[in-house]
C-alpha cells in the first residue's frame, strides 16, 4: 500500500525537466538576442527590430488576457496608447529639469508599466465583471470611447499631431546616450527579456494558474473559494500595465504617439499577432509578433493589399489551425519524432504542397484584380512573366492551382477520415 | 419648435436603422451565441450592392435584390464557414467573424476602389415632404421610416404569428428539442443567419445614399450596433428595440444643441475658455452610445431588459 502513495515532489517534474521547458528556451532566446549585434544589422533591420521588440511585449501581454484569460478585447491598445501616452509626457518634463531632470529615459517603460496599470485597473473594474462575448463588447465599447475621447482633450493627447518628445535627456544609464538606433537597441533587448521573463513567471505564479482555471472553468473557481471577478480584473490589470510597458518603449523608439495608437487598429493587429502566433503557447504571441511585423513592413512593399492576404491568413489559421502557428511547428515536431514519422512526413508534404498551390492561384487572383479595379492599366507580371486580366490564360492560371490544390487537400483530409474510421 | 421635431423624427429613424441592424444580432446571438462581429459589414454589403444594381436597372428593384443577396452571403457564410469554427467555441465564432469583417472591408476596397461611390437617392424620392416653421424635411426619410416600420411588422409578424417564427422562436432556447421533434436544426440556424443579414443588407440599402458608402462604413456603424446589443441586454429583442430608438434619440438631439459645459455647469465657476468648459454637447453627440454604454454597466449591468446579470 505505501508504494502506492506518492509525494507532491514525486509527481512534479524533474529538475532536468525543469531545466529544459522553463530556463533553456528563455535563454536560447536571451541569446539569439544578444547576439544579435554581433551580426551588424543595418538601419532598417535595427528599426525593424526594434518595432518587433515592442509587439512582442504587447502581444504577450494582450495573450496573457486572451490565452490565459480566456478574455477577448478588441481595444486592448488603449492600455498600450495610454502607457505611451503618459511615458512622451514624461519625455517632456525631463527635458524641462527640475526633479523629473533626474529620471532616465532609459527607464520611461517603468512608468508606461504603471500608467498602462493604472488605466487598466480602473477600466477593468467594471468591464471585468463578465467574460466571453460580453467583454469582447465592452472592450469594444471603452476603446472607441477613449479614442474618440482623445481628440477632446488636446493638452493631453495633443490632437492629430499627437505628442512629441526627445529621448536624449536627463541621466544616461549603462553608458547608452539613447541617441544612436545601436543604443536603442540595447534599451529594447533589456526590456523585452526582462518583460518575457516576468510575463513567463506570471504564468507560473498562483495567480497565473488561476486565471487558468478561471478560464476553463469559473464556476468551480468559485467553489474552491476564489472570486473569478477579481481573478478577471488582477489579470486585466496585470496584462494592461504589460501593454502600457510596451507603450513606453513605443514611445522611446518613435519619439511621438497620436491619438491613432489608442485606435481599434492597434487592437485588432495584435488580437491578429497573438492569434495567428498560437495562443496556447507561451511562445506563440513572439512568433506572432515576429511574423506580423515583418510581413507588414515588408509585404506592404510588394503589394497593395497585403491587408487582404493578413485578413485571409487569420481566417485560415481560425479555421484550420486555431492553434496558430506555433501549435503548426511543435505539432511537425511531435509529428516527425512519433510513431511513423515516413508517413507524418509524406503527409504533411502533400498538404503543404495543396496548400501552395491555392496560394499561388490566390495570389495571382488577388493581384490581378487589385491592378484591374485600380484601372491603371498596370499588368500583374511576376518573374516576366504576364497577366492581363483580359486573357483567358490568366484565368486558368488563377483557377487550376486553386481547383488542383482544393482536391489535393480534400483528398488528404478524406483519407485521414477513414483511416480515423 | 422645428429643431425638436426635426431631431425627433430624425432620432427615430436612426433609432430604426439601428433596430434593422441590432435585432438581426440579437436573433443570431440567441440562436447560436456568435455575436456577429461582421454583421455591420453585411449592412455596407447592401449598400454596395444596392450602388450595383442602381447603377444597372433602378432603385426599387435594388430595394428587392440587394438584401437578399446579402442573406444569400450569409448563408454561404454561416454554411461553410461558421458551421466549421463552430466546435471550437464561441471566442473561435467571434473571431472568425471578425476576420470575416476584415476581409469583406479589403474585398470591398478592391472590387469598389478606397474612395466613397456615388450612391444617390432615387429621383423619385428627392423632394421635400413636408415643411414646418420654414424648414424642409426630405421624402427619402420618411421612406426610411416607412422601410423600417414595415419589416419591424414583418418581423414580428413572423417570429409571433407564423409557424415557421414558432419553430424559430423554440430553437433560440431548447435547439436540441426541436431537433428531436424532426426539424433540421442547422437549416433553421442557417435561415436564421441569412435572415439577420439581409435586414442588416436592407438597412445599408435605404442608408447608404444618405450617409456615405465608402469602405469604412461597416466600422463606423459596428461598434455602435454592439452597444445598442449590450445595452439592449443581450439576446432581448425587445431591449434592442428600446436601446436602439433611445441611443438613436439621444444622438440627434445631442446634435443639436449647442450648449457648452461651461454653460451647463455655470455654478462650478468653470472657465469657457478651458478645455473641459469648451467641449459643446453637440461634439459629444459621437461619444454618446459608448457613454451609455458605461454607464449602463455600472449602473445596470444586465442592460435594459436582459433576463440575467450580464
Amino acid at each position: 500500500m505505501s508504494d502506492t502513495t506518492q509525494t507532491y515532489a514525486d509527481i512534479g517534474p524533474s529538475s532536468g525537466a525543469k531545466f529544459r521547458q522553463r530556463f533553456l528556451p528563455i535563454a536560447i532566446f536571451a541569446a539569439i538576442i544578444l547576439a544579435i549585434p554581433m551580426l551588424d544589422p543595418s538601419r532598417t533591420m535595427l528599426a525593424l527590430m526594434h518595432q518587433m521588440a515592442i509587439y512582442i511585449v504587447f502581444a504577450l501581454a494582450y495573450n496573457m488576457l486572451l490565452g490565459k484569460g480566456g478574455m477577448l478585447s478588441f481595444g486592448h491598445a488603449v492600455y498600450f496608447g495610454l502607457g505611451g501616452y503618459f511615458c512622451m509626457h514624461a519625455m517632456n518634463w525631463i527635458e524641462e529639469g527640475g526633479i523629473w531632470g533626474a529620471y532616465p529615459t532609459f527607464f520611461l517603460p517603468l512608468l508606461g508599466f504603471l500608467a498602462g496599470g493604472v488605466a487598466a485597473a480602473v477600466i477593468g473594474s467594471f468591464s471585468t465583471r463578465r467574460a466571453g462575448t460580453t467583454f469582447a463588447m465592452i472592450s469594444l465599447g471603452v476603446a472607441e470611447l477613449i479614442f474618440a475621447g482623445a481628440f477632446m482633450f488636446d493638452s493631453l493627447f495633443g490632437g492629430e499631431q499627437g505628442i512629441s518628445g526627445d529621448r536624449m535627456n536627463g541621466p544616461e544609464v549603462f553608458g547608452l546616450t539613447m541617441g544612436p538606433q545601436q543604443d536603442i537597441y540595447w534599451f529594447m533587448a533589456f526590456w523585452t527579456i526582462l518583460s518575457v521573463i516576468a510575463m513567463y513567471a506570471f504564468t507560473r505564479t498562483p495567480l497565473g494558474r488561476l486565471s487558468e482555471a478561471t478560464r476553463d472553468n469559473p464556476q468551480r473557481v468559485e467553489f474552491i473559494g476564489y472570486n473569478p471577478t477579481r481573478v478577471r480584473w488582477l489579470v486585466f490589470t496585470a496584462s494592461g500595465a504589460f501593454a502600457g510597458l510596451a507603450g513606453g518603449m513605443s514611445a522611446v523608439n518613435y519619439e511621438i504617439f497620436t491619438p491613432e495608437a489608442l485606435s481599434l487598429i492597434p487592437s485588432g493587429f495584435v488580437l491578429i499577432m497573438a492569434y495567428v502566433g498560437g495562443i496556447t503557447y507561451f511562445a506563440g504571441p513572439i512568433m506572432g509578433a515576429i511574423l506580423l511585423t515583418y510581413m507588414s513592413s515588408m509585404l506592404s512593399d510588394f503589394t497593395e493589399a497585403w491587408l487582404l492576404y493578413l485578413g485571409l491568413m487569420f481566417v485560415v489559421i481560425v479555421m484550420y489551425a486555431p492553434r496558430g502557428i506555433a501549435g503548426i511547428v511543435f505539432g511537425f515536431w511531435d509529428g516527425i519524432r512519433g510513431s511513423n514519422p515516413g508517413a507524418y512526413l509524406t503527409n504533411w508534404l502533400i498538404r503543404l504542397f495543396g496548400s501552395l498551390l491555392m496560394l499561388l492561384g490566390l495570389i495571382i487572383l488577388v493581384e490581378v484584380s487589385v491592378r484591374w479595379s485600380n484601372g491603371w492599366g498596370e499588368v500583374f507580371e511576376p518573374f516576366g512573366m504576364h497577366f492581363p486580366h483580359e486573357s483567358i490564360l490568366t484565368w486558368i492560371a488563377i483557377f487550376v492551382p486553386l481547383g488542383a490544390g482544393a482536391a489535393i487537400l480534400r483528398h488528404v483530409t478524406r483519407e485521414k477520415e477513414e483511416m480515423a474510421a | 419648435m422645428e429643431t425638436i421635431v426635426f431631431a425627433l423624427l430624425n432620432g427615430v429613424i436612426y433609432g430604426l436603422l439601428l433596430f434593422m441592424l441590432s435585432s438581426g444580432l440579437t436573433l443570431i446571438f440567441s440562436m447560436m451565441g456568435v455575436l456577429n462581429f461582421a454583421h455591420a459589414s453585411f449592412y455596407m454589403l447592401g449598400a454596395y450592392f444596392a450602388y450595383t444594381i442602381m447603377g444597372a436597372t433602378s432603385f426599387w428593384l435594388a430595394l428587392f435584390i440587394a438584401p437578399i443577396l446579402v442573406g444569400l452571403v450569409g448563408a454561404v457564410v454561416e454554411r461553410y464557414g461558421l458551421r466549421k469554427v463552430h466546435a471550437n467555441g464561441h471566442v473561435a465564432e467571434l473571431l472568425f467573424t471578425f476576420g470575416l469583417a476584415y476581409l469583406i472591408e479589403e474585398v470591398v476596397k478592391i472590387v469598389y476602389g478606397k474612395t466613397a461611390v456615388d450612391y444617390k437617392i432615387p429621383d423619385l424620392l428627392n423632394f421635400p415632404a413636408f415643411t414646418i416653421y420654414g424648414a424642409s424635411f426630405p421624402a427619402y426619410r420618411m421612406f426610411m421610416l416607412f422601410i423600417a416600420i414595415g419589416m419591424l411588422i414583418g418581423l414580428w409578424f413572423l417570429l409571433k404569428k407564423t409557424r415557421a417564427g414558432l419553430i424559430i422562436q423554440a430553437a433560440l432556447t431548447h435547439p436540441h428539442m426541436v431537433g428531436h421533434l424532426g426539424h433540421n436544426v442547422p437549416l433553421i440556424f442557417m435561415t436564421v443567419f441569412g435572415i439577420g443579414c439581409a435586414m442588416a443588407g436592407l438597412a445599408g440599402v435605404i442608408a447608404g445614399n444618405i450617409f456615405v458608402t465608402d469602405p469604412a462604413m461597416a466600422v463606423q456603424m459596428g461598434p455602435i450596433v454592439f452597444v445598442v446589443v449590450v445595452v439592449g441586454g443581450i439576446g432581448s429583442l425587445e431591449g434592442a428595440f428600446l436601446a436602439s430608438l433611445l441611443i438613436g434619440l439621444i444622438q440627434n438631439f445631442a446634435v443639436g444643441i449647442n450648449a457648452s459645459f461651461a454653460e451647463i455647469f455655470w455654478f462650478t465657476g468653470l472657465s469657457p475658455t478651458s478645455e473641459i468648459g469648451d467641449i459643446t454637447i453637440s461634439s459629444l453627440a459621437p461619444v454618446m452610445p459608448f457613454l451609455i454604454l458605461v454607464l449602463i454597466l455600472i449602473f445596470r449591468p444586465r442592460g435594459l431588459m436582459g433576463e440575467q446579470e450580464l
